[in-house]
Formats: C-alpha cells, structure tokens, sequence
C-alpha cells in the first residue's frame, strides 16, 4: 500500500506558479464565496469550477478522492437534517408518531436544505485539498515566519513530517506482519504495538531536534523579507480571488441567487442566477487558461 | 604552522545513565584544510566524537562531559549547536531525519534565514551551494520525492549553505548504492581540494574513502588508537584491529606483500611495479557461465528440483505511477543464496516484499514451497516489547546468540545484535522458512557484524534454506552469496554466479575483483591472496629462467610471506 499523497509538490500550472500568498488569497476567495453563496445552482457552479481547477492544476486526482471522502461525510448530513429538522411544508414520508420526537414528518425542505449544507462541506473540504496541495507550505510559513519563527518553523516542519510520520506507521505495520505469529493481538499487543510507534516518533523527533539546533534554531533570527517579482499569473489569481469575492457578495444580496429552504422552498432560477454562476465559474477557472511561463 | 581548526583536548564523556565513557581522554588536533577519517568498530566512540565536536554534546544530549573542546576558537562549553553550527556543517546517517522543510529550496535557505543573513545573501547561499553540489535542478522539488542519494545531497548541501569552515559528516554513505556511495565521497574530495573545507567523515566501509583522504583517527573503546595516515593506519589494522583492515590491505597481507595500498589504484600500480597483476580479459564478462542459464525458465522444468520461490513475469504497477517492477521472472532453489543487487530505486525492496506476500503482483505469478521470512531494513522496526525474551521464543534467540541478553532491552542492543534479533523474531522457532529474504541487512554494521552474519546466512544455506539478500555492499555480497542477480529500472538485467556478477564490474564489484580486473572471478581477499600467491610462484620461476636481475622475490615492495 502507498502513502495517499496529499500534500504540496511542486507541479507546472498556473496556481503553483504563484506566490504563496496569493495563492492562499485565492483559496480564502473561494472559501468565503462557498460560505456566503447558498443557491444551490450557483454552488453547484462553484463545486464543478474547482474540480476543474483542481484538473487545471494537475491534482485532478487528488481532488476526485478528496470528492469521495467528502461524499462520504456529506451523506449523514442530509439524513440527520431530513430526520431531525421539523421545518418545511411539503412532507414527502411519514414515519408516524416517534413519541418524544413527534411526529416523523419528512419534507423535501429539509432535505435540500440538508444537501446544501452538504455541498457547502463538500465545497470547503475540496478547497482546503486544493490548497494544501497548490500553495507552496514552505513559502507562506516563511511569511508567518516574519512574524513568529519558532511556531511558524514548528507548523513547517508539523506539514514536512506528516508524510514522513505517515511512512514510518506504514514501515512498522510491514515489519510487524512479517512475524510468523503476525502482528501482536490483543489490548496488550496494541498497546504495545502504540508504544512501539511512539517511541520511534519520539526517536525520530530527537534526531530532528538535534538538526534544528545545528541549523541555528536557538538563535533564530527573523526571515528576511524575498522580493519576487510578481508573475503574471499572480496578478491572473488576484484579479480572480477580487471576482470570485466580488460575485460572492453580489450573490448573498441580489435576487437573482437568493435562497429559502423553510417554511418553503425558495430557489428561483432567472438568467441572473445562469449569469452569476457562469460568471463565477469563469472567475475561478479564467486564470488557468494562460499557461505560459510555467517551467515544467 | 596555522591553529588547529577543531581541538579536543583530554575530552571524557559518557551518556546519561551510562557506566562506560563514549569518549575516553580524547585527544586531538584537526588542522584547517584536512580530510580526516574516523574508523571504529560500532559503538566505540565515532558518533559521540562528531557530536562532541559541534556541540551536541554535551548541550543536547547531557551526561557527563570532562575535558575542552574548541571549533575555531569557540569553548564547546560556553557555546551550542547553534552557535558552531556557524563554524562546522553535520550531515548524519539518516537524511530523512535531516530535512526540517517541504521543499528542496527551503531546505538549502532555513539555515542562512534562522542565522540572520539578508534576502540577497540567502538567495546566492542556496544557489552557489545548490550548484556546488550539482543540485541546481532540484531546487523547486519536493523534498519528499527525492530519492535517497538526492535526500543526502540536499542534506548535505543545507549542512553546507552557510560555507562552514568543517564538515562533520556520520557514516552518510550507509544508505546508498555504491554509485551514490562514490559520488558522496567525490563530492568531498572536491570540497576539501577546490575550497579547503576541513572534513571529518565517520564511514565503516573505509575502502570507498580511504584513498580521498589525508589521516585517519581510529577509536577504539572511545579512545584513540591510531592517529596516522592511511598507510600507517593499515599497518596499525593489521596488528591490532583486524577488522578494520579495508580488502585491498587484506589481500595484501594474505599475499604476504606490503606496503598495504589506501586503494585500487594503488595496489594495482604495486602488482604492476612487480608483475603481479593479472591480465584483463575484456571478453570474460560476456562470457556465459556453465550451468546457468541467464533468463530463468529456459531449463526444462522437469530436470529441476522444486523452487523454494518462483516469480513468473511479476510486475508492480503503481496506480497512479510508474511500473516498480516489470516483468521480473526469478527462481529460486532450496539451499541457494543469492545477493540482490543494483541501485537504489532499481525494486530489490519491492521484490523482497512480493516474495514475502507482503504486495500482490499488478500481472504475473509467485509461488512459494513454504514460509518466507522477510527481514527489513530497519530491525528496530520489529521490537515492541521491552525484554529480549518477550521478542522472540528461547529457541531462536538461542540460535542467533542471543540466549544470555534475554533480560535486555531490545533497544540497548548493538547494531549487529538488533539485527540479529531482528532475524530471531521473522524466522521463529517453529518450522524453518523455505525462504529467509533479507533487505539491506548490513547498514550501519561494523565489517566484524557483517561477518558474523555472512556466516550465519552461509549456515542456513547449508541447511538448505534459501537465502536471497538484498544488498548494496559487494563485498557482503561476495561473502554471504553464490549468486548474484542485478536489477535495474524494475527489471532483472543479470542473473549469474557471484564470481560472474562481482567480478567484472567498476561499482557492483568487490574491491579485490577491481584490483585483479576480474581474474578468475576472484572476489575475496583470501582467493586474491591464494591468486597472487600462485604469480609470485610463477614469476619466481619465471625469474630463474630469465636471471637473477629481474626477480620479483627480490623486489624491496614485496615483504613477509612471499613463497619462497
């Protein structure tokens, strides 16, 4: 088995040849646009513009299995709301009188509002995947570096070693299954299987530490500050996350993307809400079609 | 004469809760512009000595520290790590261990950043270390796709960024092909030559190293017991470290010839001066062994005993990513001990793992007469318990020799006992495995380590085990295998005797083969030795004949146990 890669490598897109920052800027975009926008047509414009993103990038696949797992947690959202929720006018099941809980009256309110909510999970989980694998660790906590060294260096080396961690389990459970008893079983066995992979980590985290302080931790200095010129997918990815915020906020106010899930349902579609979904699909996806300068 | 760069002066140290010291009145003098080795067997003091020299020691590991140290100056007492880390650059055994960041930029730059250096200096640190090092093409890489030799350069290279005037380096060989191995050691050699960097390198393989260098400081039981140059130190091994002797100086001494060569280069231009060295056959490398066919298979069946392992077209493909291995067909007979060999990343570690039934092939077949035992790379891997007995059962600690430690902790043993408990708990005590499969087993261990296990695998054989180990280390090769097989790129490339395989080759070759250019698929300095025996026999005859001007016995270069 091999260790899910899910994090940063450096790849030729347009969203990986920008600065940390902007690239983080532009995820938070997508993020607010996510949690602010609530018609279900436009985030489900939305959802298919960073899954093509996601592609644009070349992390197409990790974003697919990210879905996946996002599927999974998006499920009992709506089954719980649909159960619990004792909103909505139009019941589509009776499941008769629950004694405390009342009457079990489903209503199809609940659940599109149950799967709204689902989209928005799945929306935020994607973009965090997009992220952490587009946006370059090591530059955006040289940012934060400026600020605090130590933690910044810490969260750097947290994200640097979670693969590294990840293959040592993986390493440990191996050798394990090659006793000819297999591996240990029992509470006792776990315990002491947990043990044995603790002690590695903490092994593993003294070698580490030895290195820091030869690298000069103790007497750390602030980072200094890199001029890098900005690319032109850089601007690409600003004026970007500034459209996908922009029509973010236009579509919490305006009409045209408003949306009531209770007391009845209330999702109109109009060529406003068709303008402002391809409006904000084309605002997340515009910046990958210019592909040049991308080493790679 | 200029002030010693690095300076320990009566230094004893010991560990936390140890009884014995590490470091035993330690003194020594490394002048700037050196290139020192330190040789010693495992846990007599290499280690501790490269971190008493940068301050790890006593600031980060405590325990009891006695003596001075001074690194350009700086008192290791009043200064830590951080501070010398100015001065001297470490590259440990693990690179894993060694990078802090996500990328291989990153990496090269935390330490010129966490010491106060300026944008511009920064960005010219990690580019003039990155091309120094040849690892220019890296630097917007992960540091997580790296492969080990890269991991270590770019170790390597963060230890170098800030152009310290020492480097500290332990055992960073032990993890790579010999390719990587040489090229490491090359890389040095440029360092120390081109911009007078003082190096120190602890290494146990000394025969990869020892003709780069200017001294060798041999520790033995934390103190020093040699101080010399190379070819003093070989004459010090000889007499009272036999296990430290590199094979080139073996073969010499066994052949009775002195003085022992630092390297290949150095025993060949002896053997030459004294006619003694062999001619090259360009065509025997090519030349097919009798009773092997070199594509598995081709034998009819019938003819052959059942096969304790037997891999038909096996191929690994990664999901999303290249074939591991591709189409690997390999047969492997009960009593046969094979070494597995080639370059990291060529799918030893793969093979090994399908032969244990670890991973299923993607395409092709694999059977087994009977129970595989699989010993990974790392044996610490395999202790979850903290006594010895509760390892592995009385019967097979008894049968590596380790019935007495059953009351130690698993973690307190020695490179070579983990290793050796580590083969107790995959073998067990139950029914033999028709298959013992062994994955890099010798890293970090002492030649005298090595030994003892080439002996042990040798025993299995002989009892009719299969053995197959996979292995970067041609001379453990040569002493624990009679075949070879080399694989690269996921494929098997050769598959032939050992002598076949080890013999005629620059970097998967014995030393002893390098320097008799293959003859008669010698590989072991004891063969070497019984080879240039038979010369000298034929050249003093020959000498007889041709008169008395021209003898080799008479040749000064020649000493003790020439046949007379």
């Amino acid at each position: 088995m091999r260790v899910v890669a899910l994090f940063y490598r450096r790849l030729p897109s347009p969203l990986h040849a920008t600065h940390a920052a902007v690239g983080a800027l532009w995820a938070a975009a997508l993020t607010v646009a996510a949690l602010v926008l609530s018609h279900p047509l436009v985030l489900g414009a939305l959802l298919a513009a960073v899954l093509c993103a996601g592609a644009g990038a070349g992390v197409g696949r990790q974003l697919a299995r990210s879905l996946r797992l996002a599927g999974l947690v998006s499920l009992p959202i709506v089954l719980v709301n649909v159960l619990v929720s004792r909103q909505g006018l139009t019941v589509f099941a009776r499941l008769g009188d629950l004694g405390p809980f009342g009457q079990g009256d489903l209503t199809v309110e609940a659940l599109v509002y149950g799967a709204v909510i689902a989209l928005k999970v799945t929306l935020l989980m994607l973009v965090t995947t997009l992220a952490s694998l587009t946006v370059d660790p090591d530059e955006l906590l040289r940012i934060l570096r400026r600020l605090s060294f130590r933690s910044a260096l810490t969260a750097s080396l947290a994200t640097r070693m979670l693969p590294v961690l990840a293959a040592d389990a993986q390493r440990l459970a191996e050798a394990q299954r090659t006793r000819p008893e297999g591996a240990p079983r029992g509470a006792r066995g776990r315990v002491a299987l947990l043990r044995a992979m603790i002690g590695g980590s903490l092994d593993r985290a003294m070698d580490v530490a030895a290195t820091l302080e030869l690298r000069g931790f103790a007497g750390a200095h602030r980072a200094p500050r890199l001029s890098r010129p900005w690319s032109r997918h850089d601007i690409a990815f600003l004026l970007s996350a500034v459209a996908v915020l922009a029509l973010a906020v236009i579509g919490r106010f305006a009409s045209a993307a408003s949306f009531d899930a209770y007391p009845e349902l209330h999702a109109p579609v109009s060529a406003g809400t068709i303008v402002l979904s391809i409006a904000l699909a084309a605002a997340v996806l515009l910046p990958f079609a210019d592909r040049r300068g991308i080493d790679g | 004469m200029s002030a010693p760069l690095l300076c320990l002066d009566h230094v004893t140290y010991s560990y936390p809760g140890a009884e014995t010291p590490a470091l035993d009145d330690v003194s020594i003098a490394i002048e700037p512009g050196e290139f020192c080795l330190l040789a010693s067997l495992s846990g007599h003091g290499k280690s501790t000595l490269l971190r008493a020299a940068c301050g790890l020691v006593p600031h980060f590991h405590g325990g009891r520290f006695a003596g001075r140290v001074t690194l350009a100056g700086l008192d290791t007492r009043e200064h830590g790590p951080a501070r010398l880390g100015g001065v001297a650059g470490v590259l440990f055994q693990d690179p894993e261990t060694q990078l802090v960041m996500s990328s291989v930029r990153g990496e090269l730059a935390l330490a010129l950043e966490s010491r106060g250096h300026g944008a511009a200096a920064v960005a010219r640190g990690v580019e003039e270390v990155a091309l120094a090092l040849g690892i220019d093409s890296l630097l917007d890489r992960s540091t997580h796709d790296l492969s080990g030799g890269e991991k270590q350069r770019v170790a390597l290279g963060a230890a170098l960024a800030g152009r310290p005037r020492l480097v500290l380096l332990d055992e960073p060989t032990s993890q790579l092909d010999p390719v990587a191995g040489d090229e490491l050691i090359g890389l040095l050699r440029r360092l120390n030559q081109e911009w007078e960097t003082t190096i120190v390198l602890a290494e146990h393989r000394l025969e990869r190293c020892l003709s780069s260098i200017d001294r060798v400081i041999a520790l033995e039981h934390g103190r020093v017991g040699c101080d010399s140059d190379p070819q003093a130190f070989l004459a010090w091994a000889a007499e009272r470290s036999p296990a430290l002797q590199t094979p080139a100086a073996k073969l010499f001494a066994l052949a009775g010839l002195s003085p022992a060569p630092a390297g290949v280069r150095q025993a060949r231009a002896t053997l030459r001066a004294h006619d003694l060295l062999p001619e090259e056959d360009p065509a025997r490398v090519d030349r097919p062994q009798p009773g092997r066919s070199t594509e598995n298979g081709r034998v009819r069946r019938s003819q052959q005993p059942p096969a304790a392992l037997e891999c038909n077209g096996v191929w690994h493909e990664l999901r999303d990513g290249p074939a591991i291995l591709r189409g690997v067909t390999l047969r492997v007979q009960p009593g046969e001990s094979v070494a597995l060999m080639g370059r990291n990343g060529a799918g030893k570690s793969t093979l090994l793992r399908h032969a244990a039934g670890l991973l299923d092939p993607t395409r092709g077949r694999i059977s087994r007469a009977g129970r595989v035992a699989l010993l990974l790379q790392n044996p610490g891997d395999y202790f979850v318990h903290e006594r010895v007995a509760d390892e592995a059962p009385a019967q097979a600690l008894a049968a590596v020799g380790l019935a007495q430690m059953a009351e130690r902790n698993p973690r307190d043993l020695s490179g070579g006992e983990r290793q050796r408990l580590a083969l107790a708990i995959v073998t067990g005590s139950g029914d033999e495995p028709a298959l013992l499969a062994l994955d890099e087993p010798t890293r970090g261990m002492d030649r005298e380590a090595k030994a003892e296990l080439a002996l042990e695998l040798r025993r299995r054989a002989g009892r009719g085990q299969a053995v197959i180990v996979a292995t970067h280390d041609p001379e453990f090769a040569a002493a624990c295998a009679d075949r070879a097989i080399l694989m690269a790129d996921g494929r098997v490339i050769a598959d032939g005797t050992a002598a076949e395989l080890l013999a005629g080759g620059w970097y998967f070759a014995t030393e002893t083969a390098r320097i008799l250019a293959g003859a008669d698929g010698v590989l072991l300095p004891e063969q070497g030795a019984e080879l240039l025996r038979a010369r000298q026999v034929d050249a003093g005859v020959r000498a007889g004949t041709e008169g008395p001007g021209e003898a080799v016995l008479d040749a000064p270069a020649i000493g003790r146990g020439v046949a007379r």
